[in-house]
């Protein structure tokens, strides 16, 4: 037995905050209540602290297999873990591609061996990512891929994108579009604008993003099919989905953290992990962004980890490889530049990182209540502290946050009933 | 005085001072090739080495004589351009250059903020000799010096740069120095060369050759890449040299002492007609000359403040 003791909850289904002890038994929530007198043999003591349901991340890369170098199941859920995620969905485009029911299993095994993070693959929605010939998505969905992606690249034919979201429509599979149209973005790295002019960069325009945004909403609204949008970036991908919504198109999508807090300025010193895709945009989308998430637009943050190697970071800006290692900075981020901030409250956070990804991923977890699945963290929102990369459990030290001053910390994480994060320490 | 940072990096950021140091410098090191015998003991037990990853004849030219006339050990370094793509870490090459005893760096590279890595890395000194699309401070420094001596001053001239703007690191570092030093700059070319929010950087945009031209004291052509046009960018090279071709008619809409200039090498007939490229208000042989004299000073300012740093 497991007791959580003198914290405050937000359960993920109550609207407000309320001070509780949580007793769990195995791998189950036994009890809810205030002043639990119990003989549970480990105590957590949440004194001054808030507990959530643990957060669910339905976009990150985990690497294995094929690029261990960058990353492993075993770094990478231990990393979630140190951010508060108890269940991470990731993206099939590993070597080889996660495009077959084997390769699923294979994952889902890997991320049991490690006791860490629960693992929900997504498989691809072509062969090899090609773009071209489908996957056998009955039998991805057999082995237990959640949703599929060909993230990291978008599917430029629009007729293999529409066989695609009705294929899946039939086998009530869930597509999640990487929205980026190739010519449009062409050999720009970063986001086209004043910045861009400034730093003598080619840039990639909004609009490679917009008007795939707007191609698959299109799509998804002729077909009546479900679709999700990967990491939306702009305001004008906001606000396409903002009217999509309205007309009833059964569009989701996600941001993630450093849509909200971080702009193109932040490229000025040619600092490569700065460098991520789609990139960092204006002040003005970042409000944009702001505006999404408090009115709904926006479902859900997620983290889009992306891990990559030193050396792959430490080149010239044009060679680098994109992405930001994302899992350990995201709960502080979403609470420095939206909680504090006044953007959304405490429980709607729990809701775009806990609840509502698992409704859309259709997975267990994102709510605190008898009789479900133990997975609970508890935060220090009073704490403050500098981000330092090489205390990262990630692999991928690549975050331009690094350095920077961040409030609220995850410092317990509990993964079916283990304490799998004790004082911020690690302990599988 | 004295320049601020270990780097030349770019224009951007520089103050008018520093540029005003650079120039008045490089009038005393004009003065020494004047000279029948053009040799100073400046940069004596200094080394200079040269690191690039694109072709340049004139510009390594010019860092070297620069550093044998002022008596430096100078080394060239040429490393292909496809060498960068081969994942030869740019960081391990500067520290191999520079633990073989190298003061000062001069790197070109293919790709922008190329040599801000290398000067993060390497306690040398890093001069930009040309990166990506960014800067190229030392051909901006040398029409600056040019205009300067010709026209007495650079503040409140009128400066019409013609051309490929979204592709000319010469363009960038120019409207960076020419705006410091308080002129106004004017730039010019087709639509689809002109990068997004250049007002921000302080410069008129014109769509509209003679527009941009007229009352120009200094007009300044360009080189057009021939793979623009390819790249759909232009419909034709034709075209563009209807619209945005620097000749004697246009000219005419300059002021009448007005000092034509170019980057080179030139594409003739296409940014620019040769009788006005080789009439007498051409000054681009002179640029090359002075663009010797610039590279002198700075040069000594760099490895000069090295020295005032280390006693
Ligand atoms: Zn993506
Ligand atoms: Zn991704």
């Amino acid at each position: 037995m497991l007791c959580i003791k003198n914290g405050i909850v937000v359960d993920g289904v109550s609207p407000k905050p309320y001070k509780a002890d949580i007793l769990v038994d195995g791998d189950k929530i036994v009890e809810i209540d205030y002043g639990l007198s119990t003989s549970a043999d480990t105590v957590i003591d949440a004194t001054g602290k808030y507990v959530l349901p643990g957060l669910v991340d339905a976009h990150c890369h985990l690497r294995e297999p094929g690029f261990e170098y960058k990353e492993d199941i075993g770094s990478g859920t231990r990393s979630a873990v140190a951010g508060g995620f108890t269940s991470i969905a990731c993206m099939p485009n590993t070597k080889p591609v996660v495009d077959n029911g084997a390769l699923v299993r294979f994952i889902k095994m890997r991320a049991r061996e490690e006791e860490a993070a629960k693992v929900y693959p997504i498989a691809a929605v072509t062969k090899g990512l090609n773009g071209e010939e489908l996957t056998e998505m009955w039998e991805l969905k057999e082995a237990g891929a959640v949703a599929l992606s060909d993230d990291g690249r978008p599917i430029m034919n629009s007729r293999i994108m529409r066989l695609a979201l009705q294929y899946a429509k039939g086998l009530h599979m869930l597509i999640i579009s990487h929205c980026e149209d190739l010519e449009l973005a062409g050999d720009g790295v970063m986001n086209e604008g004043y910045m861009s002019t400034v730093l003598g960069f080619k840039g990639i325009s909004r609009a490679a993003e917009e008007v795939m945004v707007a191609r698959d909403i299109i799509l998804a609204e002729t077909l009546d099919a479900p679709i999700h949008i990967a990491h939306v970036s702009t305001r004008g991908s906001v606000e396409l989905i903002r009217q999509a919504k309205r007309r009833g198109v059964k569009v989701t999508c996600e941001t993630a953290p450093h849509y909200f807090s971080a702009t193109d300025e932040w490229v000025d010193g040619y600092d490569a992990n700065t460098k991520v895709n789609p990139p960092l945009r204006t002040g003005d989308d970042v409000e944009a962004i702001k505006e999404g998430l408090r009115d709904g637009t926006i479902d859900i943050i997620a983290t889009d980890h992306a891990p990559h190697h030193r050396d792959e970071k430490e080149v010239e800006y044009s060679l680098a490889a994109s992405g930001i290692s994302g899992f350990e900075t995201a709960f502080s981020l979403a609470y420095t530049h939206l909680v504090e901030a006044g953007v959304i409250s405490l429980p709607q956070l729990v809701e775009k990182m806990s609840k509502r990804p698992a409704e859309i991923l259709n997975i267990e977890g994102g709510k605190l209540e008898v009789g479900k699945t133990a997975d609970i963290i508890v935060v220090d929102l009073a704490r403050v502290f500098t981000v330092d990369v090489s205390q990262f459990y990630s692999k991928g030290k690549n975050s331009p946050f690094h350095g920077h001053t961040l409030k609220g910390k995850v410092v317990h994480t509990i993964v079916d009933g283990r304490v799998i994060m004790e004082n911020e320490r690690i302990t599988v | 005085m004295a320049l601020k940072n270990k780097d030349l990096l770019g224009l951007r950021g520089l103050s008018k001072d520093e540029i005003e140091e650079i120039l008045d410098t490089a009038e005393l090191m004009k003065y020494i090739l004047e000279q029948d015998h053009k040799r100073t003991p400046h940069l004596q037990g200094r080394s200079i080495v040269t690191l690039f990853y694109e072709n340049s004849t004139r510009t390594r030219l010019s860092f070297e004589l620069a550093s044998k006339y002022m008596s430096a050990s100078m080394a060239n370094v040429s490393a292909s351009s496809s060498s960068v793509a081969k994942g030869e870490s740019l960081i391990d090459t500067g520290k191999t250059i520079e633990s073989m005893g190298a003061d000062v760096i001069v790197i070109r590279h293919p790709v922008s903020g190329a040599p801000h890595l290398l000067a993060k890395h390497v306690k040398a000194s890093v001069i930009n000799a040309g990166d990506g699309i960014n800067e190229h401070p030392t051909q901006a420094l040398l029409d600056m010096f040019t205009i300067r001596q010709k026209k007495g001053t650079l503040c409140k001239l009128k400066v019409a740069i013609i051309g490929d703007i979204l592709h000319s690191r010469v363009a960038r570092s120019n409207i960076w120095g020419l705006t410091t030093m308080g002129a106004e700059v004017r730039v010019a070319g087709p639509a689809t060369l002109i990068p997004p929010d250049i007002e921000g950087m302080g410069v008129k945009v014109f769509y509209n050759a003679d527009n941009a031209i007229k009352g120009a004291d200094v007009v300044m052509g360009l080189r057009l890449q021939k793979e623009r046009q390819q790249k759909g960018l232009l419909p034709s090279i034709r075209e563009y040299t209807s619209l945005f071709g620097i000749n004697r008619e246009r000219m005419l809409l300059a002021r009448k002492d007005a000092l034509i200039m170019h980057p080179g090498p030139i594409n003739r007939g296409v940014e620019i007609s040769s009788d006005i490229a080789d009439g007498e208000q051409s000054s681009i042989n002179e640029q090359v000359t002075n663009g010797v004299a610039v590279r002198m000073a700075l040069l000594y300012l760099l490895t000069r403040r090295n020295k005032d740093a280390m006693h």
